[in-house]
């Protein structure tokens, strides 16, 4: 008799343990766990991590800038200044420059708009390189690590190369200041001159809000195989054809123009959010840069995001594997991009679902006011902070200097 | 290939730089730097800093190219410079040279980005290779074909890059375009093979959860348009999701024309039949069409069929949401249907909206009433008898509008609320069953589905041959005809013959027949003069085709 009660209790638990275990394997079967190369660190809490001084910068670098446009709050570039307004109110801000890991200046330089709203570049050197005067003059931590342990953020096309065209941005390469400085931008390619090594890459500025108003039922069924909306030819800029995209995206439009299955077009929408949760593959070709706003809003709505860039570094690629998430298509395999989508197994094409389902990838994408947990600037702060501690190489010896403060084109070396 | 291709090129224009330089810097030695220019082009730039000088300095290069092509030594040697260098025809060759400074600022800036990437760019890998040719063969093609067909078996491609020292290079490109630039048909078909398995996939995870069997009850009787309507109620129920038996109920008995109709679903029907004839009248049809329902729903409370009863009528339009959406049903549920009575004719202005039958709610979500069909615009041409070509009129509130849980029925189920009547008592004594919510001693208590009746997932249509139209049975002509004469004109006659029911019109005193008969014999001339406006039409039209085959 004992020993039958002991028994059916065994099998009570087992049961009970079964049950529980089977409802967090079904609750692990929606979404997945996301760890890229850097482990499982998507949910990690900067706070008590690092310390940030946020050096006062006269307001002419920063609110006076914003103030006479303030429609640089709601562009693509826009992450540098919610940036800054988060670290002003962080944990992980302090007062007290001595304590502090890294040094972050508050430049606004992507804020000088056209008419039209594109920003230009051709300020922005000597705006950066005016403040990079002013830090190391007025505070000593610039000279004592050369900019070393200082991060800016630089979010225009091709980071701190400041300009909008790659080959004159290739020339200029990286502003010679910020050489050992820790960039944050969006722009990522490998082996180009504007990325370099410990860049922190970050998603373009998406609002949160506008994408939040747009959503429609998750059951709405996905009837959409291929969708994209866009310029296939910049008939502006590029009239001859060829340039803009490398080609990649007027083969996308050559190829599948005529193709069922490839929602693509160049309007104008105003149901192109709703079209994008109803769509299994959104294209995030490249344009005149490899970034887009387009795979922020991809992984916002669920749509698996099939990147035509060649080389592209992807935001936060240490924290998100992206190969799990996203499918990668060389620019050469454009003309088989049908055969490619459809040939992927369909486990496959699930499991990257539920890897988009999961709220800290969308997240992990987003800038929401106010920040949240998960969100793209503490992505940011993770970055940093696993950057840390500073190897020896950062604190200069006392007479050594590393910069060539007159480097660079003559035109950079006028005062701002 | 390439490499004797680039060579080629690097000779030519190797070549033709140290005719240039030769010709301007009188104490250059020419033999090393063209040693020098074969093995390794690099060491143009420390001689000749084209960057500084910016594009000028290429277009002289291609400048001296061009004199060097005109000129055309095969071996160019140290005394062919001197001698050139000391011809009397010197001047010509300024001329020339004049003329190649003119010719290449026209082309422009182009070409010498041509000659920049072909001299300056670093070792390409093959990939380029299309792109070096591309650029040599002077654009406009922006068509660029590529000729690889698909690969049998792809692998996923892992992210680039997969040979490191690939460079993505800067400038212009070729735009591939594959030979064929059309869909494949293997390719069409797995991508909804993908699209089938993720919508279930989404249905899995965010649909109807433990979805309950739905019990289709379908009034019909063999007549011309029941194989229209009933394929398409039959393919819209092929694809309901959810576990279903569909009740079909015939007038007249079983007949074969339904069974045949019905074995194409593999779907579990019940063929119930019903032995009376479907009457003319359709004021009598729809009572009739109640009474089967109510049939079907007395086989169902006898079988004990456990499920959500729809009633779906043949010639109506359902939604596939439909059937999501009953799901949510306790007992009974409400829905809104839309009303399709007639379309709207070109000259007609006014566009009045949807009528809508179904619930009413107020703000907060509560059934208050009932939206009916508004008669009074159809008063004078409501359809008396089927097929007569006017406005057929619904009743007040129609069966498709309801769904209810079929434990409802049942004799004995537990929680079955108080405000339904037992079947057995309804019907008898020559009660007239309008709508379910005279099954009803409460009605509101019933649920209003579709966010309150404000999606509408059904439109109601009655749209009816001639009753007096034959068909071939089941639609098949076999053996086939041996004569076949094309119609010249429709094989019925202008005015209709003396049909029986217009003896029983003229018996009965009803207002409606008389006028109706005007509109529709003036209706059918209108009609017939519309025929032959097109016959004539399409007469002229098939001459014309006669006349252009002849010239």
């Amino acid at each position: 008799m004992g020993s039958g009660t002991w028994i059916l209790a065994l099998l009570v638990l087992q049961s009970v343990f079964d049950g529980i275990y089977g409802l967090e394997q079904e609750v692990n079967r929606r979404t997945e766990r996301i760890s890229g190369s850097a482990g499982d660190v998507l949910e990690d809490d900067p706070v008590g991590r690092l310390k940030v001084f946020v050096y006062e910068l006269p307001s002419k670098y920063n609110k006076k800038i914003l103030h006479k446009d303030p429609r640089c709050l709601n562009h693509m570039f826009a992450a540098e200044i919610y940036m800054h307004r988060f670290l002003l109110s962080s944990p992980v801000r302090t007062l007290n420059p001595e304590e502090a890991d890294w040094f972050y200046a508050p430049v606004y330089t992507t804020c000088d708009l056209t008419p039209s709203g594109l920003p230009l570049p051709f300020k922005s050197p000597r705006m950066m390189r005016s403040a990079i005067e002013l830090i190391s003059t007025n505070w000593p931590y610039w000279n004592r690590t050369e900019g070393a342990d200082h991060f800016f953020v630089v979010p225009h096309d091709f980071g701190a190369c400041f300009h909008y065209q790659e080959e004159t941005a290739i020339e200029r390469g990286i502003l010679h200041l910020l050489k050992r400085a820790t960039l944050v931008q969006t722009f990522g390619q490998r082996n180009h001159v504007c990325l370099k090594d410990g860049s922190i890459t970050i998603p373009p500025y998406a609002p949160p809000q506008k994408m939040q108003t747009h959503l429609i039922p998750p059951d709405t069924p996905r009837s959409i195989f291929v969708y994209f909306r866009g310029l296939f030819y910049d008939v502006g800029n590029d009239p001859e054809g060829g340039y803009y995209a490398r080609g990649a995206r007027a083969s996308v439009w050559e190829n599948f123009k005529n193709n069922p299955l490839f929602d693509i077009s160049t309007d104008h929408p105003t149901t192109y959010y709703e079209d994008m949760q109803r769509a299994v593959f959104c294209l995030c070709p490249l344009g005149w840069a490899p970034w887009s706003p387009r795979l922020v809003e991809a992984v916002v709505f669920g749509c698996i995001p099939v990147v035509i860039a060649d080389d592209i570094v992807l935001p936060f690629a240490d924290a998100i594997p992206w190969e799990e998430i996203g499918v990668f298509v060389a620019e050469e395999d454009v003309p088989k991009l049908d055969t490619i989508l459809t040939s992927i197994p369909i486990e496959v094409i699930l499991r990257k679902q539920r890897l988009l389902a999961n709220p800290s990838m969308k997240q992990a994408m987003l800038f929401p006011q106010p920040a949240q947990p998960g969100d793209a600037f503490h992505q940011i702060l993770n970055g940093l902070a696993r950057k840390l501690p500073h190897d020896e190489g950062v604190f200069l010896k006392p007479g050594q200097k590393i910069l060539n403060w007159t480097a660079g084109p003559v035109g950079d070396l006028k005062p701002w | 290939m390439l490499t004797t291709h680039k060579s080629s090129s690097f000779q030519f224009l190797a070549r033709a730089t140290t005719a240039f330089l030769s010709s301007i810097l009188p104490s250059a030695p020419p033999v090393p730097l063209r040693l020098a220019l074969r093995q390794n082009p690099i060491p143009l730039i420390a001689i000749h800093d084209w960057r500084s000088d910016g594009g000028v300095d290429r277009r002289e290069a291609e400048r001296g190219g061009r004199a060097m092509k005109q000129t055309a030594p095969q071996q160019p040697n140290r005394q062919a410079y001197t001698a050139f260098r000391s011809s009397p025809g010197v001047l010509f060759w300024s001329a020339v040279h004049v003329l190649c400074c003119l010719l290449s600022a026209a082309a422009g800036f182009r070409f010498s980005r041509l000659l920049f990437l072909l001299l300056f760019s670093p070792s390409p890998p093959s990939s380029s290779s299309l792109h070096h040719r591309h650029l040599l063969r002077q654009p406009p093609p922006a068509v660029l074909p590529s000729p690889s067909p698909p690969p049998p078996h792809i692998h996923l491609p892992p992210p680039p890059p997969a040979a490191a020292s690939n460079r993505v290079v800067v400038g212009r490109h070729g735009i591939r375009v594959r030979p064929w630039p059309h869909p494949n048909a293997a390719d069409v078909a797995r991508a909804h093979e993908i699209l089938a398995r993720v919508q279930q996939e989404q249905r899995r995870r965010y649909g109807v959860k433990d979805p309950r069997p739905v019990l289709v009850v379908t009034p019909t009787y063999a007549r011309t348009f029941q194989a229209l309507h009933l394929t398409g109620l039959l393919h819209s129920l092929m694809l309901v999701p959810h576990p279903l038996t569909w009740l079909v109920v015939e007038a007249g008995g079983v007949s074969n024309e339904t069974a045949a109709l019905l074995a194409r679903s593999r779907l579990p029907v019940v063929h119930l039949p019903f032995h009376e004839q479907m009457p003319i009248r359709w004021h009598d049809r729809h009572r009739l069409e109640a009474r089967m329902r109510l049939h079907a729903l007395r086989v169902i409370r006898e079988k004990q069929l456990d499920g959500i009863i729809v009633f779906a009528d043949e010639s109506n339009v359902h939604r596939l949401e439909l059937f999501d959406e009953v799901q949510k049903v306790e007992w009974m549920g409400a829905l809104s249907v839309g009303i399709l009575t007639h379309s709207q004719r070109e000259g007609e202005k006014g566009q009045s909206p949807l009528p809508i039958q179904g619930p009413a709610c107020n703000a907060s979500g509560h059934l208050i009433g009932w939206h009916t069909f508004n008669n009074l615009p159809y008063a004078k041409k409501a359809a008396a008898f089927v097929g007569d070509g006017a406005t057929v009129l619904p009743m007040k509130l129609e069966w498709a509008g309801f769904v209810m849980n079929s434990r409802l029925l049942w004799r004995e189920a537990e929680e079955k609320p108080g405000w339904v009547r037992d079947l057995d008592e309804v019907g008898i004594n020559g009660e007239e069953i309008e709508s379910p919510l005279d099954l009803l001693k409460d009605a509101s208590s019933v649920e209003p589905l579709g966010n309150c009746g404000k999606k509408v997932l059904l439109w109601w249509l009655r749209a009816e041959a001639r009753f007096d139209s034959r068909f071939p049975a089941r639609w098949v002509i076999d053996p086939p005809l041996e004569i076949i004469v094309p119609a010249k004109r429709t094989p019925w006659p202008e005015a209709p013959p003396d049909l029986p029911f217009q003896v029983i019109a003229d018996d009965e005193d009803h207002v409606e027949v008389h006028p109706s008969k005007k509109t529709r014999s003036s209706r059918s001339k209108r009609i017939s003069r519309k025929k032959k406006k097109r016959e004539t039409h399409v007469d002229a039209q098939v001459s014309d085709l006669f006349n252009r085959q002849e010239k």
